[in-house]
Order: C-alpha cells, then sequence, then structure tokens
C-alpha cells in the first residue's frame, strides 16, 4: 500500500468520527456548558492518546505473521460491519446519517438532564457527554491508526492523517459553529467500509499463510471489486425495495449510492 | 461486578458490532484458509473474499428479513 492510500483511508476514517464527536461536543457546549464541554474534550482525547501510546508498542511485540492475522480479521470484521451498515444506508433500509438531526436530538437531550457539578468541573453532564463522544469516536480511529501504521510500518503517516481530519474538521467547525451537515458522511462511510474490508481481507490472508496473486498489486483487484460489490448491492437493494413497497423508507435514499465514491476515488465505512 | 459487564459488553460491541455471524465466519473462513494452506498445502487465496461475499450477503439478507 502506498503512503498515500494509508493517509487517505486514515484521514476518511478519522473525518467521519470527528465530524460525529463534533456534533456531541458542539450540542453539550451550546445547550450546558461550553467550559465543562471542554474540559471533557480535553479528557478524551488524553485518554486516547494514552491509549495509542499504550497500544502502538504492544502491537510492535507482536510476531508479523500473526499482526497481519490478528489486525487483519480485526479490520476486516471492522470493515464488514461498516460496509454493512453503509449498504443498508444507501439501499434505504436504514435512515442515513444527519448530524443536524443527531445535534437537535442531542441538544433536546442535553437541555432536560439535571444540572450539578464535581470538583473542577461545574456541569458534569456537558463533560460526560464530550467526554464519552469524543472517546467513543475516536477509539475506532485510533485502532485503524495503530493497525494501518504497524502494518505499513508508517505509523508516523498515519498519525499524519488522523491529526490532519481532526485539525480540518476542528477548524471548519470553528468557522462555521454549527454541525457540518453538508459534509458527505455517508458516502465517506462507504469509503471508508470498502477501504477497510479490503485491507482486512488482503492482511488476514496473508497472516493465514496466503500468498496472493501479484503480491500487493492484488489489492488494486480488491478494493475495485469491493466497491463494485457494496455500491452494486446498494443499488439492486434499493430498486427491488422500491419495486416492492412502492416507496422508499427514507427522505432521500437516492443521494446516498450515487454520491457514494468510485472504486477509483479510494475506500469506506458503514 | 456491573461493571465488568459493562467493559466486556462495551468492548463485544466494539468489535462484534451488530452482526455476531460476520465475526464468527470471518473466523471460520480464515481457519480453513490456514488449514488448505498449512494442511493441504493449497494456496487458498480466493477463500476469504469469496467468504467476504458470502458473509456480506448473508448479514444484508437478514437485515432486511428483520426490516420487514
Amino acid at each position: 500500500m502506498t503512503g498515500l492510500v494509508l493517509v487517505l483511508t486514515v484521514f476518511l476514517a478519522c473525518a467521519v468520527e470527528a465530524v460525529e464527536a463534533l456534533t456531541i461536543v458542539l450540542a453539550a457546549g451550546t445547550s450546558r456548558n461550553w467550559r465543562s464541554a471542554l474540559q471533557g474534550t480535553a479528557a478524551a482525547v488524553a485518554a486516547l492518546a494514552v491509549t495509542v501510546a499504550a497500544l502502538g508498542p504492544a502491537i510492535g511485540l507482536i510476531p508479523f505473521q500473526a499482526l497481519r492475522l490478528v489486525i487483519g480479521a480485526l479490520l476486516l470484521v471492522f470493515g464488514l460491519q461498516w460496509l454493512r451498515k453503509a449498504i443498508l444506508r444507501a439501499s434505504g433500509y436504514k435512515a442515513l446519517h444527519d448530524e443536524a438531526d443527531a445535534y437537535a436530538k442531542e441538544v433536546a437531550s442535553a437541555s432536560a438532564a439535571a444540572g450539578g457539578g464535581r470538583g473542577v468541573v461545574s456541569d458534569w453532564y456537558a463533560f460526560t457527554l464530550s467526554f464519552k463522544g469524543v472517546f467513543l469516536e475516536g477509539l475506532e480511529v485510533a485502532f485503524i491508526v495503530v493497525t494501518f501504521g504497524n502494518n505499513q510500518g508508517s505509523v508516523p503517516l498515519a498519525v499524519l492523517g488522523a491529526v490532519v481530519a481532526v485539525v480540518a474538521v476542528i477548524g471548519v467547525g470553528l468557522a462555521v459553529r454549527a454541525p457540518l451537515a453538508r459534509v458527505p458522511e455517508n458516502s465517506m462511510k462507504f469509503a471508508v467500509g470498502i477501504m477497510l474490508t479490503a485491507f482486512g481481507t488482503f492482511w488476514s490472508a496473508e497472516g493465514a499463510g496466503v500468498e496472493w496473486p501479484g503480491a500487493d498489486a492484488a489489492l488494486l483487484v480488491l478494493i475495485p471489486a469491493i466497491a463494485v460489490l457494496g455500491l452494486g448491492t446498494a443499488v439492486l437493494m434499493r430498486r427491488t425495495k422500491t419495486a416492492g413497497a412502492g416507496a422508499p423508507a427514507v427522505a432521500d435514499p437516492a443521494s446516498a449510492a450515487p454520491t457514494a465514491p468510485s472504486p477509483t476515488a479510494k475506500g469506506s465505512l458503514s | 461486578m456491573k461493571w465488568i459487564r459493562s467493559f466486556a459488553l462495551f468492548w463485544y460491541d466494539f468489535v462484534v458490532g451488530d452482526d455476531w455471524r460476520v465475526a464468527a465466519g470471518v473466523a471460520v473462513a480464515l481457519g480453513a484458509t490456514a488449514g488448505l494452506v498449512h494442511g493441504a498445502g493449497v494456496n487458498a487465496w480466493w477463500l476469504l473474499p469469496v467468504a467476504v461475499v458470502a458473509l456480506l450477503g448473508l448479514s444484508l439478507r437478514r437485515a432486511v428479513a428483520a426490516a420487514r
């Protein structure tokens, strides 16, 4: 895998999760208490940094063949989860992820929750809401950064992709001061699902002892093949659903699959 | 005890996700691949891609059936 593909995959995965985390922090900050929301965010970022710092060297100690088998298998399971959800969303069987709607729901529940602080945190609800949002959204990205980086021997490149994505999302978030509803999140998730599934398949099979025809060049077949499988399945399922029910289940399902990235545009998720 | 259960459930959900059969299928397919490679000397590179197509298709079929 080239460094560019590594950076782009991590960038896409990280950007998607960062957009979702931003929505939660914005909801906690605007409806509750900005100071506590930012404290929760900082605590979550610190916890994620400790997780990556602990996981990175530990993973580096695993023999390379075993690393590819275990990490590849986990990436493949993750990838299939992302791809499955992306196909269900694109075909209308699952509602498209909508940041504006997610923000409204978070604000409503945050506004209704009881107040109260603990220690230096003046609003415990805002703190925990931000902490959980950032930590949970970031954990999968931390895993992708560590595994992709270690498998390719390019942890700094993977970290670069993640940092660029977070900085970009925070920058845009500060500029617009609103949930990033116009980010093509569902398409990005589709792309990440394709990439995780392709790399997970490649690495785990290698870890099991397989020698791929064409070695690394096999990825150039696997990635487009999985993209065609995912997009083709989504189109087929949407047609079947529309023909069977007369109308799609979501507001605008047609906007999902056609905007999903092409195989050549590179990878994605659920 | 409750904390340990929550911790275990979190990691189960994080790793396995919505459909445990997909994770189990991946494990079985990888075991079969390793068995063919190391036991029978067959370079079974084709097995995992076939398994991916089958597992994804079956999982989507279950999801669609559940939605109806």
